[in-house]
């Protein structure tokens, strides 16, 4: 833990305030990921975890706030400097989004068609070392259509670490795997920060999945951090919240009548008030 | 009813008014940013290391155009036989059945050859490009490629927008010279004047501004055709359901488009 706080940082968020229309997703952030580590964000459906991951991967423009990774504010990069910075992000996405019209050897190929000069056969050969990465050797003239749900996955790391990135982003890598399939995708992630030293970033509700391969968890809980911190500081975390979320217990709202009542009549109020 | 509820169904009216102008103004603003982000890319493009592909440009050629010859050649020969049927028809009321020609040729060129065109071309493409952007919409294909550091509309829109806007008035020259061979047969058949005395007669009868306007029709078709397919493929929300949605709005679009532009052209160009 000390030690990673020694490296240097490279995703930095500062106040973070993010708007879906009028509702308010996420009130004033701050994170800090250094290089190196495996950082997991935690947080219930509603959470705002994957509006911030969409933020950290500067897909979404933020309400206000600071986003700043290998020491570049995002939102104020010239255009061609973020297409720079991009080639040195990898995103697997939940669903894997390989592009179903091409193969997945032209899949893992496209950033280094799109990006670099080298020559087609330099590109294959990249291409098929980095399947070998995700034990997927030799299905490069697949089309996605053909992959199971964990092999797609795997194409879709495979995609995203062919530039060689220095940071991974993963969004819910056990999305709808069974155990053991969810369980290699976890040694795999192991394996890139070990091996490549990349820093990564996994977006997660999975516990089990967070306590294997994290570093630091940051719980996130109505738009705000709840928890920052490694596996066992959260394990024995004193607050009741956190200790409910870990054993998977569900909250009791707390029932206040009034509240009820003008919840059930304040729709109706607003409709009129928004014709009066 | 009281005064207040008949204040309040006037005031829904107006409240209404507003939102659907403010939506629609909303759409016609996407139409020219995505317009003038096409143009700034394949300006643009090659300077900051996202060129425009030559091949990607060649394959959307190759679906909206040359898959669409033998559709366009079947429907525009059908449509040059109908002018001369009709014409020969009408005219003969007068016993000018020669002068079937006029007919034929002024509205093959000016006006059927890129209307049926455009509308075929909406029909297969229009909606196949929005299905195709708005499945790589929810399968987030689309932030994917922005992720990767490549411009959607770059590598995506432009190439399907400049195919469009060369092959459709390619298309629609083929289907002016199409449609102007069978009602040359026609009237080959139903009134024994030679195909070569037809084709010469409509050459001499045409003028240069009757191809162009035929032809500067067909271009402005095929940018809306492309526009209104990616347009509706990116505003792809909710699943399987949104495309479907998105495939019909846009042919519906594609189409309504083409026939208000095509009377608006029509009324600027003989003022």
């Amino acid at each position: 833990m000390t030690e990673h706080l020694k490296a240097p940082t490279v995703i930095e968020v500062r106040d973070l305030v993010t708007h879906y229309g009028t509702r308010q997703i996420l009130n004033g952030v701050d994170v800090d990921i250094v290089q190196g580590e495996i950082m997991v964000i935690m947080g219930g459906s509603g959470s705002g975890k994957s509006t911030f991951l969409r933020h950290l991967m500067a897909l979404q423009r933020p309400t206000s706030g600071v986003i700043k990774i290998l020491d570049q504010d995002v939102w104020k990069l010239p255009q061609k400097d973020l297409f720079n910075l991009r080639k040195k992000l990898g995103v697997t996405f939940q669903a894997g989004a390989l592009f179903s019209s091409m193969t997945v050897g032209e899949n893992i190929m496209l950033p280094l068609y799109e990006h670099t000069k080298l020559d087609r056969m330099t590109m294959q050969i990249m291409a098929r070392m980095k399947l070998e990465v995700v034990e997927l050797a030799g299905f490069e003239d697949l089309m996605p259509s053909e992959l199971s749900g964990g092999m797609i996955k795997r194409a879709a790391v495979a995609r995203a670490i062919v530039m060689d990135p220095r940071i991974l982003f993963f969004d819910e890598p056990s999305a709808g795997l069974d155990p053991v399939v969810s369980s290699q995708l976890d040694d795999l992630i192991l394996r890139l920060r070990d091996a490549m030293g990349m820093t990564i970033c996994v977006v997660t509700h999975e516990l089990e999945s967070a306590f294997k391969i994290a570093d630091r968890i940051t719980v996130l809980d109505k738009g705000n951090i709840l928890f920052v911190g490694t596996v066992a500081e959260l394990k024995s975390h004193p607050s009741e919240r956190i200790q409910n979320l870990l054993n998977r217990r569900s909250e009791e709202a707390e029932l206040d009548a009034d509240e009820y009542l003008r919840r059930l009549m304040g729709e109706k109020l607003e409709a009129e008030g928004m014709t009066r | 009813m009281s005064e207040r509820a008949k204040a309040n169904i006037v005031l829904r009216f107006f409240d209404r008014l507003g939102r659907m102008s403010e939506a629609a103004l909303e759409e016609l603003g996407r139409y020219g940013t995505l317009m003038v982000e096409s143009l700034y890319w394949l300006v643009w493009g090659q300077r900051i290391g996202q060129p425009v592909r030559i091949g990607a440009l060649f394959a959307e050629m190759m679906e909206i155009g040359v898959r669409a010859i033998g559709i366009v050649g079947i429907m525009a020969a059908a449509i040059g036989a109908m002018l001369a049927i009709q014409g020969i028809y009408s005219l003969k009321i007068f016993g000018a059945e020669g002068h079937v020609v006029f007919g034929v040729a002024f509205s093959m060129v000016r006006e059927f050859a890129p209307l049926i065109t455009g509308i075929l071309v909406a029909g297969r493409s229009g909606s196949a490009l929005s299905a195709r952007l708005g499945t790589m919409q929810i399968n987030q294909e689309i932030d994917a490629l922005e992720v990767m550091g490549i411009n959607p509309v770059r590598f995506l829109v432009v190439p399907s927008l400049l195919a469009s806007l060369i092959m459709v008035p390619a298309l629609t020259f083929m289907s002016m010279v199409v449609g102007l061979w069978a009602a040359g047969a026609y009237v080959n058949f139903a009134l024994g004047m030679s195909l070569a005395a037809f084709m010469d007669q409509t050459i001499s009868i045409l003028s240069v501004n009757d191809l162009l306007h035929g032809l500067g029709k067909s271009a402005i078709f095929g940018i809306l055709i492309a526009l209104i397919g990616v347009i509706n493929g990116f505003m792809v929300k909710g699943g399987a359901e949104g495309v479907g949605k998105a495939t019909t709005r846009a042919v519906v679009q594609c189409i309504s488009a083409i026939v208000v532009t095509d009377m608006l052209f029509a009324l600027v160009a003989t003022l």
